[in-house]
Formats: structure tokens, C-alpha cells, sequence
């Protein structure tokens, strides 16, 4: 039995033989050591060279001993392929999470190894592996196995690499060749950053601001002090001589900065980074309890991964999107069909429409649909054509079929595509169920008939279609072909034009509808011909030297002059919601860009089907040149196309000027029309080269829709990185596979999509969910939300630290720059922590502008957040000014009422400890009301924080100034009293409630002719949730006129959804009520 | 159709086993509570700045601002004071002060007026200092509360008056208590050339708290000896027991005169209750009109440090003294508030017009 030592001692072989010094001394010891340890204390139950796949039939009986599952082995260490289950050491794998591709592709172990198909075979395998370096190039592999003084070349056809799953395969055997962080797929994931939201830093600069800011009052203070100990302090001696070792004003000014850089600190938020980090944790909560982001499907809920992201949701303008599993399902779905000029496939009957009843058939798949009985009538009806044309599905493919009990038929598929297909045929009646090297046997509507297989023409991408001849049991040799229309149509016979013409207008129908194509035709062979063809194929076969070529063209030869039957539709099902959500994200002017590994032809059709490119565009550009000239043609030739509609567009003397002023970016960023980039992985690399990059982002940005294919996950990264890097923008990554985890590391804000294949993604995301329309309401609702919440909270934060604090320091100017507080120091203590804290907490975390369905019926409601509008350092100052307007008046109202009052007793009033209590008494009165006008969602929670903070500051006042605590620590409450006196006193509830008018209604005031005179849309928004509704027979006379006149003012930008006039109403209302946006006041 | 079957199963196992997230049990109940909570669906109160709330609230607060502002100045007009500021009447006394060694040299000066209508109503004499800065932070926290609580001395908090060099503790020590105001002001009424004394009372005058709970004497048999083994603080001229010579009670650290000097004030410039009148005999209804004499003992020096002394005869209001600041600043922001909302008024019907042509 294999244990652990043994499995290591296999992999340590591998960075031992190192005689050509390929290995660094590091890397082995460091690098290969540590990540065995790791390897080998992970949470495989146990490790062991035997891969298996768990099947759900059989239990793993060839793996000896403990077995233990390829994606568990896989998610650790890249393999050299031994031996496996199937014949010639073959091996199925899938890749989805390395390059997104779905369908199977074959793995095969050297022919010496094949053999070492048990454990006392493998015991004694020794060989050494000479292998490059680890690197991230997924497709190449290089090295050499020494065994039994033989060398054998490897290539990347021999190795499973981490993220790669077994399919069809029972187990294998690999010796470990890179494993941990050398993984190939590691390699490609980039590095973790640390991520740090736009207002942290924002945060930070401000934070360093204050510091300078108390630094400076500091000095001036200290300046103050040297000056009045110098005139005043002197002469005022006898009272009060210098402390101890203070022999001159200066040094006496000097203590003093230190003194008032200690009573300042207050206006240094400390507290603020806490409060940000409890609110920001009170979102993500909101985000895992959001009922509506749960997939009752996959069981699992929103996750939010990370506390300290929350708010840059809500500035998100880039969204990167992996394709495979994310926009998709990954089924693949037998939708339409067109058969002899007939197109079958749409939902005919009228109502609630009902699935096809397939019950007739004994054999059928349960879990296929299909909404048009009219093709199985057609079949029932013995249309030839229908027949034929299922039996070419039947035929033509290379499916697998495995029958565990009669009629428990399983396919083996090396594309989803292609079971798909067969699947279809299989319901209709024409039931593939087995096949031999020789023969295929199909139930015909139940009769059992085989074929005999003559020749499988296989599919390559050059050839884009795949062709079988067979003989039926009357003898009859027929070829049946499949493939892309572009390349069969060609090869029609010309009778087939009337029909060629029909299908053709089919097939633009369903590529329209984002449906994936292939054209059925078959031919009749000649007897005669056939075995002169066949006697050349095996020649050709044979043949030494270009064989490949020689195969190819008795291919072309055969594939001609054949007959029309029809074109198959398939829907690449993609998951629910994606164009919605898509429609609504554009709205929200989300720019959307679709990174994926799979093919060009692919991409662009799931671009149609998602309604990222639509037949309304101006233009695609396709950008597939291998080379850096091609590429950069092909860039310039794109932007060439854009300008020049703009310019015929546009008037020509605003674009020269624009030109003028050689700022290409916004003569692009001007541009009418719309337009879409499709570029290929290849380009890319050139596109992403350093001389190229600004003309690629420029043109890329210009267009609508941009989709990358063919894309390796580094590459992913290297694009948002491009982006982050130019565009100044918050950038969200989004993905589910192991591919993706670089880019959703890249990305200020990477989501996994979980409940698929692996949780690589998700464990390297931000936050994670299970289906993609979920991100509208991230984004929309709780990205939105926590921007909102965070930046009021932080507004008012600033503003009641600077109210607070800055009135020190006019008392400064009249207690001889002596240090003295204004407070009590019980209420400098609690001041940030019990009786403004939790007001500010409550409306941080539940404050809502507008419900929740109006972020979605409203997507421009998202805008402020990208154009960074709620918080920035023009607000900072609005906010620090109004802090600073308040304590002006907290301290200068008390004071001009104080100074030579006395009480209606005639007894003192303008002693320190009542003016410290008048003014404490104001401002939390002030911040009060402050936060209740700041509070947009009154909650019971922020009802009783604020009620309650008041009532805590009045008791807490009374308890400190009690008889009690004076009797226990006399020194330490010296306000004995203070509270009930001073508070009974009219004059100081007059002082208190002038200095609150004052210090609140100009902000009233300034708030409300801006809401009047310049409402941003979310005011209007929030004025419409009054009874008197926006759909209201009142409001029913916004004409549809005016609407019109909006929608052509407001041009490209809004994108209504389509059927909907509320939207088309919305949209045109936004563009013009939105306008205002650029300048806002926060009093 | 059949790999995504199987896939799905073996992504369960496989969740069920590895997947530290989801953890090793899956609950059927992973599905969060539906709670108006969790949900962020609370019932909430949405206030909005409406034209029909805010408008009116403008003229409201301007109107109470008004109101209310013309009652503080009628009620602040309607006190009378009287000041005279004597740091220079005397300037002998002045001048004696300044040398500290002069100390127990008495001064006298007098200060004369004459009212010419009657003061009616209580009637209370403050005197005044001004550049006189008892909100220091030095000098402010120069104070032993429990000390004058009758408690042991701390002595941390009185610097730099904690102690004379041979040890012995001052009482009351700190420097507030050092520098307390010693002049003694007395008050007499010229009534056909025969000065009679204006009949003052001394207690009654702080509040009641500080009377009561914040000062107490050190418990002894008789007031010496609870100050015995203490001393003076070095400006003083006699021993905090023997402040008041007339009213036994009125001694010690409860000695009111003490009382309210130790309630420092807030500003450099301030005034303290000294005496008020009591209204007996001709003095019943306040004070007649006629020629005063203010005899002042001149103890404190002022001019050392650029002060200046008053003293300060004034009657109060439910509103407290004659400052006219708190009427005078609800008017002006009265004023503010109403015409804001007119401003605001004709903006929005304004705007109301604009908006109703585009919407109709």
C-alpha cells in the first residue's frame, strides 16, 4: 500500500534529479518541501497516489487502499499522468476552472507507463522527472522521464493539472510534479493584495489633514500663550506664579502645544475607525441575511467575505465577467430546430404552456423539454425528413452510452453540445444506445436497427463540422455531416438553394436569439465510390508524411454536394436573469467587459443572448491579428470608425476643438453610436504589451461592450489591472472558477459565484453568491446603501468631532491660551462614546434614502457613487466648516449671555462650572437634532439611540454632579450640584435653545432650497413614495411628450428596458432631473 | 444531462466533506430569517424637508425668536444697576497695594453717588474684577475639594499653595483660595448729613449646594481647634476661622464670602455677589433715592496685574441681570429666521411656477 512517506518520497525524486541545475536550491528545499508539508496535512483524508472519482454506481474497487477524489488531489498538485482506468492510458478531463472550456478533453500517459496499472507495478516504478521550472502557461509543459536508462519526452498531454476534473474515468494514477503554490494554476492566480476601499484612503489623507490642521492650532495657541504669559501671566504672578521650571514665556508657550495638542486630540476621529469597521460589519451581515440573494437551489445564501469593502460597492463602474458557469449554466439545451424549411420550436400553444409528452417512449430522458408538438406529430406522421434528421443525430457523434439497467441509458459526452443533440434524438424517438469500434445501434421509434460504421470524420476547428458514413442494414452507405453553417452551406448541393435560403433566414433567427447553430446535411455514397475513397483514406492513413494534410483533403473531398436536412438550435442555457441584470447594470452606467477562456464564436453568441451585443449596434469590432502590427492596425482602424461617425455625427468644429485640446480620451469618450470589441487572446497579449496598452484601454473604453476570449487567467488580471490603473474607476471581478481567482484578486472588489464546481474563486472573494443576477442587487441596493450610510455617517462624524472640539480653542482666547477645557472632563470622555456614538452607529447602518425597489426601477440612482459625489474633500470641508460655524456659536452665544449675568436670585452665573454645563447641554442638544435631520429612516432603533442618547446625557449629567459621587471622591466630581442649579435657570434653556435655532436652521435652510432648487434624482425619488405616487392619476400628466423631448436630449447614455413604459419614462426623467448632480451641499 | 446530473451529486459529497465554508452538516435552514430586520424592511418613520413642514416651521421659530427676544429686553431694561469702577478712586490705596510688603497696612477710601430715583425691589451689591483670570488652568484646578469638604488635606491638588516651607498646610490651601478678594465694601445712606449703614446681609448669598454639600468645616469641638496644625494661606490677613467676625457660623471653609470666590469664574472678567440688602426699615422697598457712600477697606491690588475692581448695585429680573445680549441675539436671529422664510417663500412659489409650465 501506498503511504504518506512513499508519495513523498516519489515527489522529493523529482526535485533531486536536478543535474542539469534546474531547480534552485531554494525553490526545492523552500518551495517543493514546504508545499508537500502542506500537501500532506491538508484535509484529504488521506493522500495517496491513487486518484479516483467517486461514482455514484460503483464503488472504487481497482484504486488499492484508501482512494481519495481527483478534485481533492487536484486542488493540490499538478500530475504527470502513469496509467488509468481506460484503454492506452487515456484520460477524460474537463478544465472549466482553468480556461472555462466545458467540453472533455483527453489526457494519455506515455505508452511505458500506461502499463503500471497496479500497486506492486507502481511500487516499482523509479523514475526520475526532469521538468522546466514552475511557470503559468497552462497550455505548454516540457520535460523528460529517465526510467530504466530510457528517455521519454513529456508534454502537457501527459499532465492533469490542479483544477482539472476526471470525467468518464474511474481512477488514474500521476506522480506529483509541482504541487502547492507551483501549481501552474497557482502560478497563474497572482498575488493576494491587501484591498482597501476608495474612502479608507480617502479617509486616511483627511485623518493626516486633521493632524496637520491640530498641529496648527496648536501652534497658534502655543504662540497665543507665549505672548499672554508674557504681557499678562507675568504681572499676574502674585496669584498664580509659574510652575516649577518654567522660567520664560517661550517654554510656558511651549507646554502649552503639548497641553492643547492633548484637550485637541478629539478633532483626530479615533473613534472614527471603529465606528467605520462596526458599520461596515453591520452591512455585510445585512448582505448574508439578504433573503433575496439566497438560491433556494444550491441551498446557499450571500456571503460577504471581507467587513471592509461594503461601501465601495457602490462605486462600482467596470464589472469583469467570467463567462462559463458565471453568465452561463454550463447546459446546454436542444431549444429549436429546423427541419426541411420548417422551424419547430416555439411555444405554439396558446396559455400556460405545457412540455412535449414523451411518454410513448419507453426510452426517453425524463428530464428533457421541449414546447412544440408539432415536431413530434411531424415524427409521429413519418415526415421522412423529420426522420432522417434525427437519425443523423442519432448517428453522427461520438457519444458514449452506458446502460445500467435496460433502458437506464447514460451519455458520455465530449461536449455538452453534442449530448444535447443526441439527447434530443433520443426523446423523439431515435434512440442512440450502443456502439461498437464497428457498428452503432439505434431504436428507430422502437425497432432496433445497427449500423455498420464505416469512417468517423472527426471535428477540428478548422474544419468545424464532423461527419460519419455508415451502412444501414438495406446496405445503403449514406455520410451524415454536422457543422458550422458558414462552413456547410458552402458544400451544399445546388438544389438545396430554395431551402439553403429558408434555413438560412432560421439560422440568423436563432444566432439572433444568442443560440448556438449547427447545419445536418448527408450524402449518398456510391458503393463503388466508397471503396476507392476508403482504399485512399487508408493509404492516406498510413502514410508517414504529411498525413494530417492528405486526411484532410479526401475529408473535403467526401463532404461535398450534399443535401440540406435541417439546423439544430441550442441554447447555451444561461443562468437566470442575466440579461435583466445586465440591462439594469448598463443603466447604471456599469460598463460590462466578458473575460473568458472559451472560444471567439462562443463568447459573441452568449454576448448576443445576454443582450450585451445587440443587432441595434453600430458596429463589432473583432480584433484577432497575431501579431503587434495587426493588432495595433486593427486597434487604430476601430477608433478611426468611431471618430468618423462622430464626426458626421457631431458638429465638425466641436470635435476639432476637442481635438485641439489632444485629449483623445474624451474625443472617444464622446463618441455616437454604439459600438462592441471582441478580442482574442492572442491580440490581447499584444494589445496588453506597454506600448499598447493606453490605445487598447482608449478603444475598448469607447465601446459599449467589450468581450475578451480565449483569455488565460493572468491575462484576466492584467486587463483589470490595465483598467484600475488608467481609469481612475472601482472595478468588480467576477467569476466561479479557479481561473478567475487572479482577476477576482486584481479587482478592488472580486465575487465568486459558489454552490459550482470548486470554491477556489469563492475563497479568493470578496463576496460570493450563487447566481448572477444577484450582483444587480449587490451593487444596486446594498452597495448603494452602505456608500450612502458611510459617507453621511462620515460627514457627520467629522462635523461633531469639529463642533466639539474647536470650541476649546476659542475658550483658548479667553483663559490666557492656559489649556483650560471648556467640559468637564467626563463629558470629553463620553462625548464620542455614550452620547453621540450611537445615533450616528444607527443611522450608519440603517439609514435608507429610498426603498429598495426604487434602487432597481431607478438604476441612475447608482451615479453619485461612481462620480464619488456624497464624500469627497469638497464635502470633507462643508462638513468641517459646518462643525466649525457650530462651535463658534457654541461657544460665543453662552458667552455673550454669560459674562455678567447673574441668576433671578441674584447669585452668580457666569462661573466656569455652569458655563461648561450650558455648553455641553447645547451641543448635544445641537448634534442632536443634527443627526435626527441627517436620519432619513427612523427606525425603532434610531428613535431610541437618539432619545436615548439625550436622556443618557442628562442622567449621566445628574449622577456626576450628585451628592453622592462628591461625598466618595471629592477631587474627582467637582460639579457638585452644577447640573440642578444651572439647569434651572431660565436664561440657560433660553441660551441653550437660541444657540440650536441657530446653529440648525441655516441648515434647514440650505438643505431645503436644495432640494428645492436642485433635487438630486434620489430626492425626487424619495418625494415620490408620498401617497400621491409616481403612477398616480395626479402625477399621470407627466407627458410622454416631454418624455420624448428628454430621451433625445439624454442620447446614448439611457437604455431603458425594452417593453416596459415606466422605463421608458424613468430614463428620460432621470437624464433630466440628474443634471444637477455636480454640485452638492451638504447644509 | 447526465454529467451535470452527477456532477450535482458529487459537488454535494464533496461540499458535505471539504468545503470548510459550508461546514460538515448542511442545515436545511441556511436560508436567512425572514425578519423585517434582517430583511432591512423595519417600519420606519421617513421624515422629508416638504415646503409644507418647513415653511411654516420658519415663521414659527421666527416669531417665537421675536417674541421672546422683545421679553428679555423688556425684562433686562427693566433692571437697575449702578457701577463704579474704584481701583483708581483710591490711588494712595492703589499705589500701597502694589508693594506686597505693605500688607497689613489698612487703606481706606470712599466712593460717593447719589440716586436719584428710588431702587425698588431686592437689591444686590457685587463687586467686579476684570483681566482677572480665574478660568486659568493652573489656577482653576489649584484647589482641594476634599479639603474643604473638612477631610484630610491632599496635597497633590494645590500647587503651588499646598504647604509653607516648614511643613505646615495652609487652610484652605491652592491658589484660588490664596488670592481670595479681601476688600471690604460697606454701604452707607446719607440721610441728612448722618450716614447710616445700609443693612446688608452676608449669608444666603451662594447656592445652596455649595452651602450645604460642598463645603463643610473639619469636625472638632470648636472651629480653632479643627483648624489647629494649619496655617493662613500666605495672602490672607487673618485665619479662615476668623473670617467672619460677627456671625460665628459664618466661619471656616462655610464662610460664604469663600463660597462663591471658590466657584471660579468662567471669564476674566466677572462679578460676584458680595451683599444684599435686607429690606428693613427705610430700606423696605430697596433703596430711597439719595446720596450713598461706598467705604471701602482697599485690600486687594489690582493694579499689579492691569485689573480693575467695581462694585455693583443691581436689582434682578426673572430673566437674571441687565445684560442685554440674550434679548438682543433672540430679536437679531428672529429677524434672521422670518426673512429666511420669506426669501425661501418666494424661491419656491418662483420655482413652483417654472415647474408647473414644464409639467403641464
Amino acid at each position: 500500500m501506498w503511504g504518506r512517506g512513499e508519495l513523498c518520497r516519489v515527489g522529493l525524486r523529482v526535485g533531486l534529479a536536478d543535474p542539469e541545475g534546474l531547480f534552485q536550491p531554494e525553490w526545492f528545499w523552500g518551495s517543493v518541501n514546504l508545499s508537500w508539508k502542506r500537501l500532506c496535512r491538508s484535509s484529504c483524508p488521506a493522500m495517496n497516489l491513487t486518484v479516483t472519482v467517486p461514482n455514484s454506481t460503483r464503488s472504487p474497487s481497482a484504486g488499492p487502499g484508501v482512494s481519495t477524489t481527483l478534485p481533492c488531489l487536484s486542488r493540490q498538485a499538478d500530475l504527470l499522468l502513469l496509467s488509468s482506468s481506460e484503454p492506452h492510458g487515456l484520460c477524460y478531463i474537463e478544465t472549466a476552472e482553468l480556461d472555462g472550456e466545458t467540453n472533455m478533453k483527453v489526457r494519455q500517459a506515455i505508452p511505458v507507463t500506461s502499463e503500471l496499472g497496479d500497486t506492486s507495478k507502481l511500487a516499482r516504478f523509479d523514475g526520475e522527472v526532469i521538468c522546466e521550472p514552475p511557470n503559468n502557461k497552462l497550455d505548454k509543459f516540457g520535460g523528460t522521464l529517465y526510467w530504466k536508462e530510457n528517455k521519454y519526452p513529456l508534454s502537457n498531454q501527459n499532465m492533469l493539472l490542479r483544477g482539472c476534473v476526471l470525467r468518464n474515468t474511474e481512477w488514474c494514477f500521476g506522480l506529483v510534479i509541482f504541487a502547492g503554490p507551483d501549481t501552474k494554476l497557482m502560478q497563474n492566480s497572482g498575488r493576494t493584495k491587501f484591498k482597501r476601499t476608495s474612502i479608507d484612503r480617502l479617509m486616511n489623507t483627511l485623518v493626516l489633514w486633521i493632524f496637520g490642521f491640530l498641529v496648527c492650532m496648536g501652534v497658534i495657541l502655543a504662540i497665543g500663550n507665549a505672548i499672554w504669559e508674557h504681557e499678562v501671566g507675568v504681572c499676574f504672578q502674585i496669584y498664580l506664579p509659574w510652575d516649577e521650571g518654567v522660567h520664560s514665556a517661550f517654554f510656558s508657550g511651549f507646554l502649552s502645544f503639548w497641553s492643547y495638542i492633548i484637550i485637541l486630540n478629539t478633532v483626530v476621529p479615533i473613534s472614527l475607525y471603529v465606528s467605520v469597521e462596526v458599520i461596515r460589519l453591520g452591512h455585510s451581515y445585512f448582505i448574508n441575511w439578504d433573503k433575496k440573494m439566497y438560491c433556494a437551489k444550491r441551498r446557499t445564501p450571500a456571503e460577504a467575505r471581507t467587513t471592509t469593502l461594503n461601501e465601495e460597492l457602490g462605486q462600482v463602474e467596470y464589472i469583469f465577467s467570467d463567462k462559463t458557469g458565471t453568465l452561463t449554466q454550463n447546459i446546454m439545451v436542444f431549444s429549436k430546430c429546423s427541419v426541411n424549411g420548417h422551424s419547430y420550436g416555439e411555444h405554439r400553444v396558446p396559455g400556460r404552456p405545457e412540455p412535449v409528452d414523451f411518454s410513448f417512449n419507453p426510452l426517453a430522458d425524463p428530464r428533457f423539454q421541449f414546447w412544440d408538438p408539432g415536431l413530434l406529430e411531424a415524427v409521429k406522421l413519418g415526415d421522412p425528413h423529420v426522420h432522417e434528421f434525427f437519425r443523423l443525430l442519432s448517428l453522427c457523434h461520438t457519444v458514449m452510452s452506458e446502460e445500467k439497467s435496460e433502458g437506464e441509458l447514460y451519455y458520455k459526452a465530449q461536449s455538452p453540445d453534442e449530448g444535447a443533440l443526441v439527447t434530443a434524438a433520443r426523446n423523439f424517438g431515435f434512440v442512440f444506445r450502443s456502439r461498437t469500434p464497428k457498428t452503432i445501434t439505434v431504436h428507430e421509434l422502437g425497432r432496433a436497427i445497427t449500423y455498420q460504421l464505416l469512417a468517423i470524420l472527426d471535428f477540428n476547428n478548422i474544419r468545424k463540422r464532423m461527419s460519419v458514413i455508415v451502412r444501414s442494414p438495406e446496405g445503403k452507405i449514406r455520410l451524415y455531416c454536422k457543422g458550422a453553417d458558414t462552413i456547410l452551406l458552402e458544400r451544399l448541393h445546388p438544389v438545396n438553394q430554395d431551402l439553403t435560403n429558408v434555413t438560412t433566414d432560421h439560422l440568423n433567427e436563432y444566432a439572433g436569439e444568442g443560440l448556438r447553430t449547427l447545419v445536418l446535411a448527408y450524402k449518398d455514397l456510391e458503393e463503388s465510390y466508397y471503396k476507392d475513397w476508403s482504399e485512399r483514406l487508408h493509404r492516406a492513413g498510413s502514410a508517414t508524411e504529411a498525413r494530417e494534410d492528405r486526411l484532410a483533403r479526401l475529408y473535403d473531398e467526401v463532404e461535398h454536394d450534399m443535401m440540406l436536412l435541417g439546423a439544430t438550435a441550442i441554447e447555451d442555457k444561461l443562468q437566470q436573469g442575466v440579461p435583466e441584470t445586465i440591462a439594469i447594470l448598463t443603466l447604471a452606467n456599469i460598463k460590462i467587459w466578458v473575460l473568458t477562456g472559451d472560444k471567439q464564436e462562443t463568447a459573441v453568441n452568449i454576448g448576443y443572448s445576454c443582450k450585451m451585443l445587440t443587432d441595434d449596434m453600430t458596429e463589432v469590432f473583432v480584433v484577432t491579428g497575431h501579431t503587434v502590427l495587426e493588432v495595433r492596425e486593427e486597434l487604430r482602424k476601430a477608433r478611426e470608425k468611431m471618430m468618423d461617425a462622430s464626426r458626421s455625427v457631431g458638429n465638425g468644429f466641436s470635435y476639432q476643438e476637442k481635438l485641439s485640446s489632444s485629449k483623445l480620451t474624451s474625443v472617444l469618450e464622446a463618441i455616437a453610436g454604439e459600438y462592441a470589441l471582441v478580442i482574442n487572446g492572442h491580440s490581447l497579449a499584444h494589445a496588453l504589451e506597454a506600448d499598447m496598452e493606453v490605445e487598447f484601454l482608449e478603444t475598448a473604453c469607447a465601446c459599449k461592450a467589450v468581450i475578451c476570449c480565449r483569455v488565460t487567467p493572468l491575462q484576466k488580471a492584467q486587463v483589470v489591472e490595465l483598467v484600475k490603473k488608467y481609469k481612475k474607476a472601482v472595478t468588480l471581478a467576477i467569476g466561479d472558477g479557479a481561473n478567475d481567482v487572479s482577476m477576482i484578486k486584481t479587482a478592488h472588489i472580486g465575487v465568486g459565484i459558489s454552490g459550482q464546481e470548486g470554491i477556489q474563486a469563492v475563497l479568493a472573494s470578496d463576496y460570493s453568491f450563487s447566481q448572477f443576477k444577484f450582483l444587480q442587487r449587490l451593487l444596486l441596493v446594498h452597495g448603494r446603501w452602505s456608500y450612502l450610510r458611510m459617507c453621511k455617517f462620515l460627514c457627520y462624524f467629522f462635523y461633531k468631532n469639529f463642533a466639539f472640539t474647536m470650541v476649546h480653542f476659542w475658550f483658548g482666547f479667553f483663559c490666557g491660551f492656559s489649556a483650560q477645557t471648556v467640559y468637564d472632563q467626563y463629558f470629553i470622555t463620553l462625548y464620542n462614546i455614550v452620547y453621540t456614538s450611537l445615533p450616528v452607529l444607527a443611522m450608519g447602518v440603517f439609514d435608507q434614502d429610498v426603498p429598495e425597489q426604487r434602487s432597481m426601477e431607478y438604476p441612475k440612482l447608482y451615479e453619485p457613487g461612481q462620480l464619488n459625489l456624497l464624500f469627497n474633500k469638497r464635502e470633507f470641508f462643508i462638513c468641517i466648516a459646518q462643525g466649525i460655524y457650530t462651535s463658534v456659536l457654541m461657544f460665543f452665544i453662552p458667552y455673550g449671555v454669560l459674562a455678567d449675568a447673574t441668576r433671578d436670585d441674584g447669585a452668580q452665573l457666569a462661573d466656569y462650572q455652569s458655563f461648561a454645563v450650558t455648553v455641553a447641554t447645547s451641543l448635544v442638544i445641537v448634534v442632536s437634532v443634527q443627526i435626527g435631520l441627517d436620519t432619513g429612516f427612523w427606525t425603532a432603533i434610531n428613535h431610541f439611540f437618539i432619545w436615548g442618547s439625550l436622556a443618557a446625557y442628562f442622567a449621566i449629567l445628574f449622577t456626576m454632579h450628585s451628592d453622592g459621587l462628591f461625598q466618595m471622591f471629592p477631587n474627582q466630581f467637582r460639579f457638585v450640584g452644577n447640573a440642578q442649579n444651572t439647569l434651572a435657570q431660565p436664561t440657560v434653556w433660553l441660551t441653550i435653545a437660541l444657540t440650536t435655532v441657530v446653529c440648525i436652521v441655516p441648515v434647514v435652510a440650505f438643505r431645503f432650497l436644495k432640494l428645492d432648487l436642485k433635487p438630486e434624482l434620489s430626492d425626487t425619488v424619495r418625494a415620490q413614495m408620498t401617497p400621491r405616487g409616481f403612477l398616480s392619476p395626479a402625477n399621470e400628466a407627466f407627458p410622454q411628450g416631454w418624455a420624448a423631448a428628454c430621451w433625445a436630449v439624454g442620447g446614448n447614455t439611457a437604455h431603458p428596458l425594452p417593453g416596459s413604459p415606466l422605463y421608458l419614462r424613468t430614463v428620460a426623467w432621470m437624464n433630466c432631473s440628474i443634471s444637477g448632480k455636480g454640485d452638492t451641499m451638504r447644509m | 444531462r447526465y454529467s451535470s446530473f452527477s456532477r450535482r451529486q458529487e459537488l454535494d459529497t464533496l461540499t458535505k466533506v471539504h468545503n470548510p465554508l459550508i461546514g460538515t452538516k448542511t442545515h436545511p435552514s441556511r436560508c436567512p430569517d425572514n425578519s423585517a430586520f434582517k430583511q432591512q424592511k423595519l417600519p420606519a418613520w421617513k421624515p422629508q424637508l416638504t415646503p409644507a413642514t418647513v415653511l411654516p416651521s420658519f415663521f414659527l421659530t421666527g416669531a417665537f425668536c421675536l417674541a421672546m427676544g422683545v421679553c428679555l429686553i423688556l425684562s433686562a431694561n427693566s433692571v437697575r444697576e449702578i457701577q463704579f469702577d474704584y481701583s483708581d478712586k483710591c490711588s494712595d490705596c492703589s499705589k500701597l497695594r502694589e508693594n506686597s510688603s505693605n500688607w497689613n497696612k489698612e487703606c481706606h477710601c470712599s466712593v460717593n453717588f447719589t440716586l436719584k430715583e428710588d431702587i425698588l425691589g431686592d437689591v444686590f451689591m457685587y463687586y467686579g474684577l476684570q483681566n482677572f483670570y480665574q478660568n486659568h488652568r493652573r489656577y482653576v484646578i489649584s484647589r482641594s475639594d476634599a479639603q474643604l469638604l473638612g477631610r484630610n488635606v491632599n496635597k497633590s491638588y494645590c500647587a503651588p499653595f499646598t504647604t509653607y516651607h516648614n511643613g505646615t498646610p495652609m487652610a484652605p490651601c491652592g491658589a484660588i483660595a490664596n488670592s481670595m478678594f479681601n476688600d471690604t465694601i460697606d454701604l452707607f445712606y446719607n440721610l441728612n448729613s448722618s450716614a447710616i449703614q445700609v443693612p446688608v446681609l452676608k449669608t444666603g448669598n451662594s447656592w445652596w449646594t455649595d452651602k450645604n454639600v460642598k463645603f463643610r468645616n473639619p469636625k472638632s469641638y470648636n472651629l480653632s481647634s479643627a483648624f489647629a496644625g494649619t496655617a493662613r494661606p500666605p495672602y490672607w490677613h487673618k485665619p479662615v476661622y476668623l473670617l467672619d467676625k460677627e456671625d460665628e457660623r459664618n466661619n471656616g471653609y462655610v464662610n460664604e464670602d469663600l463660597i462663591i470666590w471658590m466657584r471660579v469664574s468662567a471669564f476674566a472678567t466677572f462679578r460676584n455677589l458680595y451683599r444684599r440688602v435686607k429690606r428693613i426699615r427705610q430700606f423696605a422697598d430697596g433703596l430711597p433715592a439719595g446720596n450713598y457712600t461706598f467705604r471701602i477697606s482697599y485690600n486687594f491690588p489690582v493694579t499689579k496685574f492691569k485689573g480693575r475692581k467695581h462694585v455693583i448695585l443691581s436689582t434682578v429680573a426673572w430673566s437674571g441681570g441687565s445684560n442685554p445680549f440674550l434679548g438682543i441675539a433672540y430679536v437679531v436671529s428672529g429677524t434672521a429666521a422670518t426673512l429666511t422664510g420669506f426669501v425661501i417663500t418666494a424661491i419656491h412659489l418662483k420655482l413652483r411656477k417654472k415647474k408647473t409650465f414644464f409639467q403641464k
